[in-house]
């Protein structure tokens, strides 16, 4: 099952020290979960200052400066892992340093409903 | 599935182990489909099986095995028609591989733990606490949601909202059909414990209906609360064991002949199951030198002291005060103050514990408790003041739900009527 594990916290509550072994650690948690084949994706992000937030609105593009949302708390990163339940979710959650600072959520991926995808196998044979 | 022709059927026969044993077969089955909606729907039509195969064929040896076997085949069968289902739950077209497997053997022995495995689902810190109890009496105990929506006092819409609220979360999030290990264990443990003893007071004193007590369910709880000893052997557990055991010791004599309440200070002691206490007692005594003693413990303690009181008069009434004086450290709470109260009505004089539910009773959701009505009706009559008795009495009645607990207070009633009327 896979889940992704969104990591708040408050961005400047990290020394540039603190941040760079956070960072090492988080790499190697990331390649041990990857030995394991239980990791698909995970990376830090730039800070909220660099947010652009898009909407589109009677056809008309909105573009603003700035995160979704102004909270005490960021998106700071996330890691989207493949384990077997909640549990083990939850475990590998807490052993990442921002669960000490900041909060960590858990959100399963919903899964896709399973519609015929008008691509490879389908469409080469109309095609030929 | 032997099958012995000779042997005759009583419908009531299907019905008890429908009683006993169907929430034993839906656990074991939620453990093996991993979806509630689909062990439910299954164990419903194996049950249907049984009632046309089981007369013909005789009650097989082991029949929540037979069930189990049943309504697994009749799962597999299922997720193979329904290819939307499938698709909605992938994880249940994998599940069929693994079900064939099993179905080529007979259910095993592994169904006790099952239910302690589900209780631990049900109760996980994941779920709203709001949503953990009814949750268990639904799925663990087979409460129905009118049922457990009258025990929390809310309607039953709400109540089956909070349900399958529950039950989605489990699926969605995925939540494992587990046993904690043992390092998550006591933090998992509390939620547990408060749900076992809402189980057992919900058979003991049933929240509406006829039936004053439904000693089926307060014996599951008694049950489930040695396995959960037997696996996790915590001071709280022990605790909470000894305190439904010391309840339960005096179940025989809490109601007389017709069904009416016999109140603790008029119970004949002699009924009192010597067992039950002797066991609750000694868990009581393990429990406290632990140092480790919660609420539970301390309730039990309390109830032990009554159990070893030859009368009402003869009860270390003092160290009663005392002990709920330690439990209400524990954080505040109007009914053990109720409790306390009639504690220190019986030590000090009855003004003194009049005084203490008059000041409870300016608290809401005490007001709507008609023990406390009826403890202040007690307090008036034994000082004289009868009209105001008769007062407290009627608005006990009139919040009481259950006909013992009426039908008590109405002769209460009649009772104080009787002696203040002018001659």
């Amino acid at each position: 099952m896979k889940y992704m594990l969104l990591i708040y916290g408050n961005e400047d509550c990290w020394t540039e020290e603190e941040r760079e072994s956070c960072m090492i650690e988080s790499m190697a948690i990331s390649k041990e979960l990857e030995s394991q084949g239980k990791w698909c994706a995970a990376s830090p992000l730039q800070s909220i200052s660099t947010a652009t937030s898009v909407r589109v609105r009677d056809g008309k593009q909105q573009i603003v400066d700035g995160p979704f949302a102004e909270t005490t708390e960021q998106l700071g990163g996330y890691y989207i892992i493949d384990v077997d339940d909640l549990d083990e979710a939850i475990a590998i959650a807490a052993r990442l340093p921002p669960s000490k600072k900041g909060t960590v959520e858990i959100r399963p991926l919903a899964p896709l409903p399973e519609v015929a995808t008008p691509e490879k196998d389908t469409t080469a044979s109309m095609d030929s | 599935m032997t099958s012995r022709k000779s042997v005759v059927v009583h419908p009531d026969e299907i019905d008890r182990i429908y009683r006993n044993d169907s929430r034993k077969v839906y656990a074991t089955l939620v453990r093996l489909l991993g979806d509630f909606d689909l062990a439910e729907e299954v164990m419903h039509d194996a049950f249907s099986a049984a009632v046309q195969k089981w007369p013909v064929e005789g009650i097989p040896g082991n029949p929540v095995s037979w069930l189990v076997s049943t309504a697994r085949f009749k799962a597999v069968d299922m997720i193979r028609r329904r290819k939307r289902l499938a698709e909605l739950h992938p994880e249940l077209t994998r599940r069929v591989a693994e079900l064939e497997s099993l179905n080529g053997s007979p259910a095993g022995l592994e169904i006790q733990d099952d239910r302690l495995r589900l209780i631990f689902t049900c109760c996980h810190p994941a779920i709203d606490p709001k949503v953990q109890v009814p949750l268990t009496l639904r799925e663990v105990c087979g409460l129905s949601t009118e049922e457990i929506a009258r025990a929390f006092l809310v309607p039953s819409s709400t109540m089956a909202q909070r349900i399958v609220r529950g039950k989605a979360k489990i699926r969605k999030a995925g939540i494992s059909f587990s046993i904690p290990s043992l390092t998550e264990l006591p933090n998992r443990l509390d939620a547990v414990l408060s749900v076992i003893y809402l189980v057992f007071n919900e058979g003991y004193s049933a929240s509406s209906g006829e039936t004053l007590t439904r000693s089926h369910l307060s014996d599951e709880a008694i049950r489930l609360a040695r396995l959960l000893l037997e696996l996790l052997p915590h001071a709280e557990v022990s605790g909470l064991l000894a305190l439904m055991l010391l309840h339960e010791s005096r179940r025989d004599a809490r109601t007389d002949d017709q069904g009416d309440i016999v109140l603790l200070e008029d119970q004949d002691r002699s009924r009192w199951n010597r067992g039950h206490i002797a066991e609750g007692q000694q868990l009581v005594e393990q429990s406290l030198r632990t140092g480790l003693a919660g609420t539970y413990t301390i309730q039990a303690a309390i109830s032990a002291i009554h159990a070893e009181a030859p009368t009402s008069e003869e009860t270390d009434w003092a160290q009663i005060v005392a002990l709920y004086d330690v439990l209400l450290r524990f954080g505040e709470n109007p009914i053990v103050e109720l409790n306390r109260a009639v504690a220190v009505a019986m030590r000090d004089g009855v003004e003194f514990g009049l005084e203490i539910v008059d000041r409870l009773l300016l608290q809401e959701t005490i007001e709507q408790y008609y023990l406390a009505h009826s403890a202040r009706g007690e307090f008036l009559r034994r000082i004289g003041r009868h009209a105001e008795a008769i007062e407290s009495f009627e608005k006990a009645a009139s919040l009481a739900k259950q006909t013992p607990e009426i039908r008590f207070l109405q002769k209460k009633i009649a009772a104080v009527r009787s002696i203040s009327k002018p001659t």
